[in-house]
């Protein structure tokens, strides 16, 4: 047997996809599309913050959505029903979506006529995370049922977000929450984030949120 | 809960190694991974195993090298380590100021280098 040598590698586990991610940012610049990739846990209200913005920002923007799920089609449907492009990928069992998945999505869609495009990711904490999808800027939402104590639990998911909203603040007073002591552990991740106290049912505070997306896709679009 | 996707990336990368090297047998790859992230060693060598089947890497042990959690306070400039679990309400040991850090370590994702003959 001969001699066995040590090889550095030195490259990221997920290289191939982070290069493709880069890829599709690229293209995305060109295209002028701002795409946002949007993640929460099953159930705090993806679809229902996604229908609301739309709401609110359809008079100014052209606006698309890219649904993700395991194995329906019923996120789509919703939004297609409000007049907007949307496509839905079905990940047959992944718990994420990677950069070449959003690329397929991509290419189905016509980015020349959107300028928002909306990824809903898998209503998952952990693995998405992991995965830079392309997206111009990366945003979570906690509902406040889930509870204050999900930073410590997902902290890698804190740490990659530009926003993180806070849905079902009408809940609020319902429960035991601690929206401060939520605040300094995601500060305490990501000094950087912008949290947005908002409930996607009543549309409180939607309007702080669709300002903060506005502003990003303006500096995306015109960059100083 | 991601570890299938991630195996296989892992699998790529060395493959591609081993033709660029010329290599015929890959018997160790060294990972360097944040204590932020949360795959399992038992399931990566797992899902490796099975990945790996019939290729120069099959058999290889996967060791993975954890990197801890350092956040340096943005106060004082002190840097500490801290566990994945003890993430909240954290305060600077020198300064004891609360929640204002910036992280230095603990998200690494990396391949070190790989075994093989």
């Amino acid at each position: 047997m001969s001699d066995v040598k040590l090889i550095e590698v030195k490259e990221n586990i997920l290289s191939d996809n982070k290069e493709m991610a880069e890829k599709l940012r690229r293209m995305l610049f060109e295209k002028k599309t701002f795409l946002l990739n949007l993640m929460a846990s099953p159930g705090a209200g993806k679809t229902t913050l996604i229908l609301k913005t739309i709401e609110t920002l359809r008079k100014e923007f052209r606006l698309g959505v890219i649904e993700a799920d395991i194995d329906s089609s019923v996120d789509a449907e919703k939004v297609v029903s409000q007049g907007i492009a949307a496509i839905q990928l079905r990940t047959g069992g992944f718990c994420h979506l990677d950069a070449s998945m959003v690329s397929k999505g991509l290419a189905a869609m016509d980015l020349d006529g959107i300028d928002i495009l909306i990824i809903e990711n898998i209503g998952n904490l952990v693995c998405p995370a992991e995965f830079d999808t392309g997206a111009i800027k990366n945003a979570m939402i906690l509902s406040v049922p889930e509870g204050d104590d999900k930073p410590l639990k997902y902290p890698l998911m804190f740490t990659v977000c530009d926003a993180l909203v806070v849905n079902k603040i009408d809940y609020l007073s319902m429960s035991d929450f601690n929206i401060q002591a939520m605040k300094d552990r995601v500060y305490a991740l990501n000094p950087n984030i912008r949290i947005f106290e908002v409930s996607a049912k009543t549309g409180e505070g939607i309007e702080a949120w669709a300002n903060w997306l506005k502003e990003e896709y303006n500096t995306f679009v015109n960059p100083t | 809960m991601h570890e299938l996707p991630v195996i296989k990336s892992i699998l790529d990368i060395c493959l591609r190694q081993a033709v660029q090297y010329k290599v015929s047998k890959i018997v160790g790859i060294h990972l360097e991974i944040g204590r932020l992230s949360d795959l399992e060693e038992e399931w990566m060598q797992k899902y490796f195993d099975y990945l790996s089947e019939g290729t120069v890497a099959e058999g290889a042990k996967i060791k993975v090298e954890w990197v801890p959690i350092v956040l340096r306070c943005t106060e004082c400039g002190e840097s500490f380590e801290v566990a994945a679990k003890e993430l909240s309400g954290v305060a600077c040991p020198k300064c004891h100021i609360e929640n204002k850090f910036s992280l230095v370590s603990g998200k690494e994702y990396q391949i070190k280098n790989m075994e093989a003959y």
